[in-house]
């Protein structure tokens, strides 16, 4: 072989695997999305989202409650997680920039980040669940917030710090003081990328399992009360996808399906919003 | 014509934070309505004294100024200094266009809102005025809800320069203003300082000696921190007193 044919040899070869790698990584995805699809499109229902659960055993019935415990819980975890994240990220980019203190929580929210979300669960049992004397939504609120913070914290730290210092210095030139120039400026220049990390946080949570167990735990009635045990789908699924009914089983997959649309949804929502945003 | 005189400094030094001796005992006045250039190597310190004016070396912890720089009777070196009023009176252009991510109409509304202007017809009334002052409003007076960033770079440049002029100050500091344009906006930003003299007082820091020789009135050599002349720019381009001054405008060095 002369050398230019071992050279194309050479960029065929790596080419082949790193689209082998490539489909290796597509197919798992679409072979778990393709099977949520199918079985959860099958027992998708108009009674699913109307109605509440049959008692166990007999055939019917919705998840009516788990659906609206599911956006309760995560659109509370949201209102707490987000304004702390961003402030937080706001702090360590802006007014503690440089300063070893930044460092150090950099660097303990990115262990947190990595934290197993169970561990957080049992952390907020033993001090939402237990003193109260049962489980309760905001619980599940707070433990979700807290698997939030972190990253909500460090996307925002990111995104400002990439923001130029001369856009800054610009707006402080027009005598603007510190926090207007965060507020009015700095923001929208990292407003894309903040958002991002926020929806990322939120389809991170909104798939959370193990912190809800041991929060809010599970409800097979409809309630609005955070005070009491809330209703999720990410409990119901594990819960219905461990019984030993069929009909259980079918709504778990239509669940499942759901809460992956939703996500999905929530990105390609959050992608149109930035689009619109910049044109 | 040494008329009034806008900024008086005196007996200056700086130092960067870890106690860099950046500027060394700078004594210079720049006049009212009249054009002033900085020359210079690179890391003379010319762009430092510049930001003395307006103070940027603010934002970073561990500057330190020593001495006095007069403006309008104040030391504004003092610590009593009110920097948002001071900033707010001595504008300053940066070398890269520094728009802000809004539209064109918001980034020039920007300051006056700042300034607590509210109303809706004293807002436009005033950016047009600014606009037209910098020479952009006939290029953009259709698209001023579009975003900032889809202006070219001369334009963004001189949009910059029209959100310096909308809060009316009576200082403009430009920092190597042309050094990331073309040929053809650099003509144009140079024509507009040559106009806006009448109004405001320029300080301009240049890396390019027939910029100086153009626009401005005044020119100081600066070297390692040292104003090496200070005087008319006729005078340090064709007879300076300094040696240095000559091998510098002659491109002996530099």
């Amino acid at each position: 072989m002369t050398r230019e044919q071992i050279r194309k040899t050479e960029g065929f070869i790596a080419l082949a695997l790193s689209t082998l790698a490539a489909f290796m990584g597509l197919f798992w995805l679409v072979f778990i999305l393709g099977d949520v699809l199918v079985h959860g499109i099958k027992a998708l229902k108009l009674s699913l989202f109307l109605n509440d659960p049959a008692p166990p055993g007999v055939e019917g019935g919705g998840l009516r409650n788990a659906f609206v415990g599911q956006l309760l819980i995560t659109v509370c975890a949201t209102l707490i997680g987000v304004p702390v994240g961003v402030l937080g990220g706001t702090f360590l980019a802006e007014y503690a920039r440089g300063r070893g203190i930044a460092r150090i929580i950099s660097i303990l929210s990115d262990i947190m980040v990595s934290v197993p979300s169970i561990v957080i669960g049992t952390f907020i049992y033993a001090v939402l669940v237990r003193p109260i004397g049962h489980f309760n939504g905001w619980a599940g609120a707070v433990a979700l917030s807290i698997i939030m913070i972190p990253v909500v914290l460090r996307t925002t730290e990111d995104m400002l710090s990439l923001v130029p210092w001369t856009l800054r210095e610009a707006a402080f030139a027009l005598g603007a003081p510190y926090y207007k120039v965060i507020t009015q400026v700095v923001y929208r220049g990292a407003a894309t990328g903040i958002l991002t990390g926020i929806l990322l946080s939120i389809a991170r949570v909104a798939g959370e399992t193990a912190p809800l167990l041991f929060t809010s735990f599970n409800n097979s009635f409809f309630s609005l009360d955070m005070k009491q045990p809330v209703a999720s789908l990410t409990v119901t699924i594990f819960q219905y996808a461990m019984g030993p009914y069929d009909n259980w089983h079918a709504q778990a997959w239509a669940a499942a399906f759901v809460i992956t649309v939703f996500i999905l949804l929530l990105t390609i929502t959050g992608r149109l919003i930035i689009r619109w945003r910049y044109k | 014509m040494a008329g009034k005189i806008e900024l008086e400094v005196k007996g200056l030094d700086f130092y960067y934070a870890g106690d860099v001796h950046a500027l060394k005992k700078i004594n210079l006045t720049v006049y009212k309505n009249a054009v002033t250039s900085l020359i210079g190597p690179s890391g003379c310190g010319k762009t430092t004294l510049l930001r003395c004016f307006n103070r940027m070396h603010d934002l970073y912890p561990g500057n330190r100024y020593q001495g006095e720089v007069i403006f309008q009777g104040d030391n504004i070196l003092s610590g009593s200094t009110d920097l948002i009023d001071l900033r707010s009176r001595v504008g300053m252009v940066f070398q890269k266009p520094t728009p802000f991510p809004m539209s064109i109409f918001d980034n020039i509304a920007y300051g006056l809102k700042l300034k607590g202007v509210r109303k809706r017809a004293d807002l436009s009334e005033r950016v047009e005025k600014a606009l037209v002052h910098s020479a952009l409003w006939d290029e953009v007076k259709d698209k001023l809800s579009a975003s900032a960033y889809a202006l070219s770079g001369g334009q963004q440049q001189r949009l910059v320069i029209a959100r310096a002029l909308a809060v009316d100050p009576e200082v403009l500091l430009f920092d190597e203003p042309t050094s990331a344009l073309d040929p053809i906006s650099t003509a144009k930003i140079e024509e507009l300082a040559a106009v806006l003299k009448k109004e405001v007082t320029i300080v301009i820091v240049t890396h390019n000696m027939q910029q100086a020789a153009r626009i401005s009135d005044w020119t100081g050599f600066l070297m390692l921190g040292e104003l090496i002349e200070f005087d008319k720019t006729d005078r340090i381009f064709t007879a300076p007193s300094e040696k240095l001054t000559e091998d510098y405008v002659t491109g002996r060095f530099g």
